[in-house]
């Protein structure tokens, strides 16, 4: 084990190359439906095949949201880029190459921010450069000890772009950050759902380590294809401290690429540099360059929703939300979509906001997190939880009996006042009944009572919570404290305040 | 000999639209020829007979019932070069490695073609993917050429031009990459253009250079060429480097002016150095002379650059020829070796017996010359020279409307004659090679024959201007009688 001191001794430094798939109708270079989910290659044809005489045509649409992403990541669009092929022999590749730009990508030097432990840092974006997706390896058995192999060339020529980030990156913990702005900004411009587990965005990552102060960086490896966020935390996580003891050991590091196991958590040598590819590029010939004018982009520009940064700051000045609720409201586009329509329907403005904020993030996310649900894939619209705020502020229901209702709507996409309705939750506000069980529950707590004889003015407050439990939390809780006291006052003459 | 068999193909449009013979005669009468010297010529790798056939019929209903728009080449026999694709027709580009490929798609050019009415009769015999300038790398046999058996027809088209020129299709189509249209057309006394790159579609045209690579007519007179051209022309959405104006160049009317005046012919002095024949040299000077003495201002002008475009040309043309080839692994379709026992033996053995010597040659010239460490010193410096042979056409153009030069150095060689000299074979696209880099239109035509063998006049042309080219021509072949020469095949 080494101690917290010797790991101060080390800064680990990581870049990330993410690949994210855009969303468009058909593919890149040909007019395949990119529809996920379908039977192997039913979506190819002789382009994205590969097949003798066929010629790539470039998608406007998979340029346009190129474009997008790379504005959206503050970062300068090339007026003249090109395509270039990218040449290795696999059974997943129809053409022999891959085309993808190289020398002059589509954008570069942009950022975004991110915000850990309370601090933001800005991350450099190198450059975003357009490319197609290669097809699928099926092995039948394993893959070493496998009979035969299948390829699914459905996925070939799906429009990707590679974002990669400059090596900013100092933790495991702001990789997920990085990561995770990329895929709410993907998701803000509508270029991408950036599906993790649909391989929507899968990211290589580079890490070295050099002692704190140095500038100078050390020798990196490569861990490729992580596609989940914990996996790449876990790769850094266990990359820089093999690192850290290769080089406490008196040893060098390789520069190679590795393997991240996901079962055992550790990272494996796949290849060395001496091994590494020659791809071989050059200009693809079948492709005219990109040339873009000012007004296209420009266009594009103008055309770029409000993203999360912008959002979250407006919560903060429009409606008074500390920056770390805000932060979490927008993280996610789904919700804080409906959390904006809620404010609206509410009707109630900043105070307003503030309660649907609270239910948002202490009660929905949550409910969310739990389930491994997206808001999408629940009933729930801004409506159920507005009409079940009335009830609360009517005072027809408690706060806390807000709560199971909110979780009943989320589950059956009723409104709350049905749920209200069929289950009985209206609040109790009877004050005979009421005061009747205040007077049950003190009979049955002679001890507490006692306790309040003598000065203990908490003892109220367990009676209070007994009440509550007796009408399975219906009552009125202001009320049934007026009640447990006057009752209390009345039993022992003791008035605690 | 049947008499139809040496019409023009634009006669033969007439003659069917007009109902003096039918599309099923037609095709008769060129099948039967091709019985005949086939055997000799050997210029097809698959005759399409049945096919033809039932086009013919279909054609000939057609006419029957209504007889509007079925054409400018309704019934005429075209033969296709077998790189360009043809749905439901084996496609084999000349190598083992396509073998049992049936396309399930028509290259645009071929829609073209059905769409004038063209009868599709057969794929002709090419070099190896295009890599050639004999037709002797042919994976399957050479042909020969139908002036003399024992020599070669050229290369790589040299099945459509010994076609056209055995009179076994009206009109065929080729493909240029490096003179692979001209040098064939020159060797076989037919006319054969080069358009300018981006004038036609190359979607369905089996890739060998994509940026020199064009489809191109060969034909026995200017005007079937040019009537070809007009068909096959025009931008297509499907090949990104399809010109947006690439219809525009497609019209050309053969009229009865054969007045040169006004046109400016440069002879660009360095066509005209060592490794020139001696009989070519003459036959050339004395076509360009004719043109003088129909009223164009001759004038000599210089390429300085034109004698590195050979060796610009063997590094772009492989490297992208390596590229290209990539896609043939044995995974998908066409031939894979049996008996593999992983991923990479499967694919050494399939693209090693798969592919003939020349292009396992050009592969590896390609393959070395992207290398990390070389492409500095090979690729791009071959671009930098390409991009010098395009300043030296602009500086010439500037000055002249037209250059004429010899398109190959000398006439047909004997078979198996270079066959073991690479670099030699190499020498016979030297004069049409630059003209590929800088993306030019060029046209080749009989101009004179020596020892028996026909000798071509390469015209070349600004990009574009296919029309200019198509009007000198045609002036120096209806003021001249070698076009009409005919090879003594059938004795
Ligand atoms: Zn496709």
């Amino acid at each position: 084990m080494h101690t917290a001191a010797q790991e101060l001794e080390f800064e680990t430094v990581v870049g990330l190359e993410v690949h994210v798939e855009l969303g468009t109708r058909s593919k890149i270079f040909c007019g395949c439906s990119t529809a996920p989910g379908a039977e192997p290659n039913t979506q190819t044809c002789p382009v994205c095949l590969g097949y003798p005489g066929v010629l790539p045509v470039l998608n406007e649409q998979a340029l346009a949201y190129a474009i997008r992403a790379a504005l959206a990541l503050n970062c300068e669009i090339a007026r003249f880029s090109k395509f270039d092929r990218k040449q290795y022999f696999y059974p997943d590749l129809p053409k022999g190459y891959q085309i993808s730009q190289y020398d002059q990508p589509l954008a570069h030097s942009g950022w975004v921010e991110i915000e850990v432990g309370g601090e933001t840092r800005r991350i450099g974006i190198v450059r975003v450069h357009l490319e197609e997706d290669a097809g699928k390896l099926l092995h039948a058995g394993g893959v070493v000890d496998s009979g035969a192999s299948y390829v699914d060339f459905n996925r070939c020529g799906v429009p990707l772009i590679e974002i990669v980030s400059a090596p900013d990156i100092r933790s495991p913990e702001e990789a997920r950050a990085y990561l995770e702005k990329l895929r709410a900004i993907m998701i803000y411009t509508g270029v991408s759902e950036a599906r993790l587990e649909m391989g929507q965005m899968r990211a290589d990552v580079n890490i070295s380590v050099r002692p704190v102060g140095s500038t100078a960086f050390g020798t990196r490896t490569e861990l490729k294809n992580l596609s989940s966020f914990r996996a790449v935390m876990r790769g850094i996580e266990y990359e820089a401290r093999r690192q850290w003891e290769v080089i406490r050991a008196g040893g060098e590091v390789v520069q190679e690429t590795r393997h991240f196991d996901e079962e055992r958590g550790i990272t494996l040598s796949l290849r060395g540099k001496e091994e590494a590819h020659d791809y071989r590029y050059f200009p693809e010939p079948d492709l005219p360059p990109v040339v873009l004018t000012d007004e296209q982009i420009e266009k594009i520009r103008a055309g770029l929703p409000e993203l999360p940064d912008a959002r979250k700051a407006r919560y903060v000045t429009e409606y008074g939300l500390s920056a770390y609720d805000a932060g979490l409201i927008v993280r996610d586009k789904a919700v804080a979509d409906f959390f904006e329509e809620s404010v609206r329907q509410y009707a109630k403005g900043p105070a307003g906001a503030k309660t649907l904020a609270n239910w948002v993030i202490n009660e929905l996310q949550r409910i969310l997190a739990d389930r491994g649900l997206e808001l999408g894939q629940t009933p729930l619209t801004p409506a159920h939880l507005v009409g079940m705020l009335k009830l609360i502020d009517e005072g027809t229901i408690s706060g806390k009996i807000g709560k199971e209702v909110f979780e009943a709507m989320v589950e059956t996409g009723q409104e709350a006042a049905a749920i209200v309705k069929e289950r009985g939750l209206v609040q109790v506000t009877d004050e005979a009944e009421l005061a009747a069980i205040a007077r049950q529950v003190i009979e049955a707590n002679p001890k507490v009572v006692e306790d309040w004889r003598k000065g203990k003015a908490a003892a109220a407050q367990f009676l209070v919570g007994q009440v509550m439990k007796a009408t399975r939390g219906r009552a009125n809780p202001q009320l049934a404290g007026r009640l447990v006291r006057a009752a209390l006052a009345e039993v022992t003459g003791v008035t605690n305040e | 000999m049947s008499a139809t068999t040496r019409l023009s193909a634009a006669r033969l449009n007439r003659l069917f639209l007009a109902g003096e013979l039918s599309a099923t005669e037609i095709v008769d009468a060129f099948l039967s020829r091709i019985g005949q010297v086939e055997p000799q010529v050997r210029a097809f790798i698959t005759v399409t007979a049945a096919e033809a056939r039932e086009r013919a019929q279909r054609l000939d209903s057609r006419r029957k019932a209504d007889g509007r728009d079925l054409g400018p080449l309704a019934g005429v026999p075209v033969a296709v070069k077998d790189n360009i694709v043809t749905q439901g027709i084996p496609t084999t580009c000349g190598s083992r490695i396509l073998e049992g490929f049936v396309p399930p798609y028509d290259a645009t050019v071929i829609s073209r073609l059905q769409g004038a009415g063209a009868i599709l009769i057969g794929k002709t015999n090419m070099d190896e993917f295009a890599m050639g300038s004999s037709t002797e790398n042919s994976g399957f046999f050479p042909t020969r050429n139908p002036w003399d058996l024992e020599r070669v027809p050229g290369g790589s088209s040299g099945g459509s031009a010994a076609a056209v020129a055995a009179d076994e299709c009206a009109v065929a189509l080729g493909s240029d990459t490096g003179g692979s249209i001209r040098q064939p057309a020159a060797f076989c006394g037919v006319v054969g253009l080069k358009p300018t790159y981006g004038a036609v579609s190359r979607f369905g045209l089996v890739a060998f250079a994509s940026s020199l690579d064009q489809i191109g007519p060969i034909a026995h007179d200017v005007a079937d060429a040019a009537l070809l051209f007009s068909v096959i022309a025009g931008h297509d959405r499907r090949d990104s480097t399809s010109a947006p104006n690439a219809d525009r160049v497609a019209q050309f009317q053969p009229g009865p002016d054969t007045s040169l005046a006004g046109v400016r012919v440069g002879v660009p002095r360095e066509f005209f150095a060592a490794g020139l024949d001696d009989g070519v040299r003459r036959a050339v000077e004395a076509a360009i002379q004719h043109l003088g003495s129909l009223g164009a201002e001759v004038r000599e002008v210089s390429l300085p650059h034109v004698e590195y475009a050979l060796d610009a040309y063997y590094v772009i043309a492989p490297a992208e020829a390596s590229s290209n080839l990539a896609r043939y692994d044995g995974v998908r379709y066409g031939y894979r070796s049996p008996g593999a026992e992983s991923l990479l033996d499967m694919y050494l053995r399939t693209r090693r017996d798969g592919f003939g010597p020349e292009v396992k040659r050009r592969i590896m010239i390609g393959t070395y010359a992207l290398s990390a460490g070389y492409y500095d010193a090979y690729y791009k410096k071959a671009q930098q020279v390409r991009t010098l042979v395009v300043r030296d056409f602009q500086q010439a153009f500037a000055e002249v409307d037209v250059l004429a030069t010899p398109t190959t150095p000398t006439p047909a060689f004997r078979i198996g004659e270079k066959t073991d000299d690479p670099l030699a074979m190499y020498l016979a696209d030297v004069y049409t090679i630059p003209v590929n880099l800088a993306g030019l239109p060029a046209l080749s035509l009989p101009c004179g024959r020596v020892d028996g063998l026909p000798v071509g006049l390469q015209l070349i042309g600004r990009h574009f201007e296919e029309p200019l080219l198509f009007r000198v021509a045609h002036a120096f072949e209806k003021t001249t009688t070698h076009g009409q020469a005919r090879p003594p095949l059938d004795g």
